[in-house]
């Protein structure tokens, strides 16, 4: 699509949004794979819409606060880009486009300090066991938190399970197929931190030696997601330093984490990192499709007892990193295990990085949706590749009365090979 | 009456939240940007209003609104055209359609679907799976275009070829008139007492009003389809082999061609995999599977007497859809060569594939213009992409001309200036290629007998006579 953005003005990160907007034919395919659209149908909320909105602001024919609340109803959740026959990159557009419009940015103050909360808090294991805490008690007293607070309160877990550190390696067992070295992920490792040992786990059992290099922490694409660039490198920098070259592959097992590392090159553009962001964006890997690619050195015994599971694409997994059938492939290498799978696989389940804290209604919206479509196949299981999307579909399992359990597809293989599924 | 100042539109807009549709009418910049173009961006301008509705009722009071304060309207279902049917008019509004998107009934006794016109074409077939049926005009945009835009349009699809148009699938439908009169036209069978009010209406790019209801034939879903894939070396051999398949009395429900950028795009974009060569002919078969089985062997004798290189054939539904996503992905898919392009819709008479194609690369290469092909070649309707960067200075007057060029070169050989995507804004000025002055002085009477105001999508098709009111010509290329 034809184009007056000043290019040359943006300087060197400029073509991160000028290109995909070039590239953009209008042509629509990407309208029914956007949940915001499938959701709100208006063209503003799609797609299509943002980037004609981006666009204009870019070229001074529209002002930016007018575009914003479009933008911001974006899940960031980039099933556009697996629907566009064009090769849009649209995910490069609007996390560019949301960095430079979030500086100095004015929001209201209730809102400002939801965002920092959520940003603070979640990249950081320590502060959100604190904030896990404090928010029990906040529940209590949920009508004296003010309001814009109350999704926040409502989203924290009624209790965290123990701690449970990863060691810092896992030695390959048998023949050493592969190094590698594990992302242990923040919020994850609150949340559910036998994510990060059932990958030690089946890796190792795999052939695979894993280290847990010291020194790492959040990976940054919560912020990098949510246009607050400079806190993301911030957090990358630590990564940067922290992950060996000398390793095969360097392992995530959450989704949004590895989408995030494999952005760092752009996130990096420009500044003397770069080199060093690319080469480690390179070597980024989630688990299911290394895994995959590897081969399994033995499939997992037979199920005693056959087990029906539906399998959740992940955004930041399927259209981020374009991985669906790496865990697919995992799944049914159990022998017994039915694989399902639910209509609209491609439509967002609303989690979406700081999403649901951000736009509650919305979220829960599709929660629900995504939820009652996994239900529709009658599975009695639910695997995904995401902590995001697994804590999501809990909640909205729960809100309809049917908490079948969810698990990370790791962790059904973990299962598996120790015949506790 | 036009509004030119600020008070009275606002007031008119005031009058639209007032039935009913509060935050439904759109009015802020950023809303009104978004709807500035459909699938030609080319064309661009910023609509009065968006008025999203959700009833035929809300249809008929907003049309009825329109018309008492003179304020042209244009419908929008998901804004695909590619003629830009739906851009907006100067100072008018649009009605987006694309929320009415229900099925309304599916009677497999009958063999009919009632559907409201924001229904995704992709969404019938779906809504009717479960009773072994399909709704068969399949535009490739049909994961995304709506049965409105389909009806406006007369659209077809790639299995057009033994299915027939749109036209021929819809049997009846609900219309909100320029005035806002609710008319019915057809009914629930394919003959009717009377003139074909529903056929009238149906390819009229949105003139006579709009559909709010429309009752759609279904097929059954065959029970053996096959799909070959045979690749020439040039495009008028794969013309010629189309040309073979058809004398020897066969009609396969589609025989589409692409050249070799139209593959390179679809392996850039979906990676389906087609056997590379200057041109890829893919024929599919369906019907009962001793028909098809032996309909089969006939087609592929004929394609190697006429001098195929690869040639393959599948049953396997998961080939034949990836065969067909790169098919049907192929224009946009050309955004992978180019950073725009033109995608003219023409037709010649099947016989003279060959000849239009040599010309068309003749016409390109004077230019040094790309031209990638793709098209309905059972049909003989071309789909050159003419491929361009619009950065460069005069590039797409270049490219127009080509258009044009091409368009004239359809017209000379005895076919048509569009076979499904429309005139709209993009080929009112070629339509004098066809038509002589009398033809589109009764086409415009018509038009007038049905809506004097000429409030309906004015500017489209026709170019409105000096008589008419002003206006309704959206910018070309203003702020695109």
């Amino acid at each position: 699509m034809k184009h007056e953005i000043p290019v040359e003005e943006l300087g060197v990160r400029g073509p991160l949004m000028a290109d995909p907007i070039a590239s953009c034919v209008h042509c629509g395919f990407c309208l029914p794979s956007c949940p915001t659209y499938v959701t709100m149908g208006e063209e503003m909320d799609s797609p299509r819409g943002r980037i004609f909105l981006m666009k204009e602001v870019l070229e001074g024919k529209l002002e930016v606060e007018l575009a914003q609340p479009y933008l911001d109803n974006c899940l960031g959740c980039q099933a556009c880009e697996t629907a566009c026959p064009s090769g849009v990159r649209y995910g490069d557009l609007i996390t560019e486009f949301r960095a430079r419009a979030e500086v100095g940015r004015k929001r209201p103050r209730a809102q400002r300090l939801r965002r920092e909360l959520a940003l603070r808090t979640l990249p950081d294991a320590r502060r959100f066991r604190a904030a896990a805490k404090s928010g029990a008690l906040a529940r209590k007293v949920r009508g004296a938190v003010p309001k814009a607070l109350r999704p926040m309160v409502d989203l924290l877990p009624e209790r965290l399970p123990a701690a449970r550190p990863l060691p810092p390696s896992f030695p390959a067992q048998g023949e050493r197929r592969a190094r590698v070295a594990l992302l242990a992920g923040c919020v994850q490792q609150a949340l559910d931190p036998e994510i990060g040992w059932a990958a030690g786990r089946v890796l190792a059992r795999n052939g695979v030696e894993v280290i847990v290099p010291a020194g790492q922490g959040c990976c940054g694409s919560l912020a990098m997601h949510a246009g607050d660039a400079a806190g993301a490198r911030k957090l990358a920098r630590r990564n940067l330093g922290a992950f060996p070259a000398d390793v095969d592959a360097v392992i995530t097992t959450a989704a949004g984490c590895g989408s995030g590392m494999r952005e760092y090159g752009s996130l990096f553009l420009g500044e003397s990192e770069e080199a060093a962001a690319t080469a480690l964006a390179g070597r980024t890997r989630d688990v299911a499709e290394f895994l995959a690619d590897l081969g399994l050195a033995a499939a997992p015994p037979a199920l005693a007892h056959p087990r029906r599971v539906a399998y959740q694409d992940a955004c930041h997994l399927a259209h981020a990193q374009q991985v669906t059938a790496a865990p697919r492939r995992l799944l049914t290498a159990i022998e017994g295990l039915e694989l399902l799978e639910p209509a609209e696989a491609e439509l967002c389940c609303g989690s979406a990085g700081i999403y649901n804290v951000e736009r509650p209604a919305v979220a829960a919206e599709l929660g629900e949706r995504k939820a009652r479509n996994l239900l529709a196949t009658g599975a009695e299981l639910i695997a995904s590749g995401n902590i995001g999307c697994l804590t999501q579909l809990q909640r909205q399992l729960a809100n309809l009365d049917h908490p079948i359990p969810t698990l990370h597809t790791i962790e059904v293989l973990d299962r598996a090979y120790s015949q506790t599924l | 009456m036009r509004y030119r100042c600020n008070m009275e539109s606002e007031r008119f807009t005031t009058s639209l939240r007032a039935l009913g549709l509060g935050d439904r009418v759109l009015t802020s910049d950023a809303q009104l940007a978004a709807f500035g173009s459909d699938a030609l961006t080319a064309f661009n301008q910023r609509p009065l209003a968006v008025v999203v509705v959700e009833s035929a009722a809300e249809v008929a009071a907003v049309v009825r609104r329109c018309h008492e304060a003179g304020v042209p309207f244009v419908a929008r279902g998901s804004g695909t055209s590619l003629s830009g049917g739906s851009v907006p008019v100067e100072g008018g509004i649009v009605i987006a359609l694309n929320r009415m998107n229900r099925v309304l009934s599916v009677d497999p006794d009958a063999r009919i679907a009632v559907v409201e016109p924001g229904v995704i074409n992709l969404a019938v077939s779906a809504a009717a799976a479960a009773h072994g049926l399909a709704y068969a005009p399949d535009p490739s945009s049909q994961s995304v275009c709506t049965i409105g835009g389909n009806l406006a349009f007369n659209s077809g699809g790639a299995h057009c070829l033994k299915h027939g148009m749109t036209a021929n699938h819809i049997l009846g439908l609900r219309a909100v008139l320029p005035d806002g009169e609710v008319v019915d036209l057809g009914g629930e069978s394919t003959e009717h007492v009377g003139p074909d009010w529903a056929g009238m209406f149906c390819g009229c790019e949105g003139l006579f009003g709009i559909a709010v209801e429309a009752t759609l034939r279904l097929v059954p879903v065959p029970e053996s389809v096959r799909t070959a894939l045979a690749v020439f070396d040039s495009l008028e051999r794969a013309g010629e082999a189309v040309a073979a398949i058809v004398g020897a009395g066969l009609v396969p429900v589609a025989m589409e061609i692409m050249d070799a950028l139209a593959i390179e795009a679809a392996e850039a974009s979906v990676k389906p995999a087609y056997p590379s060569g200057a041109a890829l002919l893919i024929v599919e078969l369906e019907g009962d599977e001793a028909v098809v089985e032996h309909e089969l062997a006939a087609v592929e004798a004929l394609l190697r007497e006429a001098g195929c290189g690869e040639l393959r054939a599948t049953a396997d539904p998961g080939e034949r859809a990836l065969i067909w996503k790169g098919r049907k992905s192929a224009f946009s898919a050309v955004g992978w060569l180019a950073p725009d392009y033109i995608v003219q819709d023409g037709v010649v008479p099947r016989t003279r594939l060959g000849e239009a194609l040599r010309e068309i690369d003749r016409l390109g290469a004077e230019r040094g213009i790309r031209v990638a092909n793709v098209f309905h070649a059972g049909d003989g309707n071309l789909h050159p992409l003419i491929l361009y960067d619009g950065r460069e200075e005069g590039a797409v007057e270049r490219a127009e001309e080509l258009a044009a060029d091409i368009l004239a070169l359809c017209v000379d050989l005895g076919g048509s200036i569009t076979g499904e995507h429309g005139v709209g804004v993009e080929k009112r000025d070629h339509m004098k290629l066809m038509f002589s002055a009398e033809d589109l002085g009764l086409m415009e009477d018509l038009r007038a007998a049905v809506d004097p105001g000429r409030l309906a999508n004015p500017g489209k098709m026709l170019i409105p006579p000096p008589s008419a009111s002003p206006a309704a010509v959206p910018n070309p290329a203003a702020t695109a």
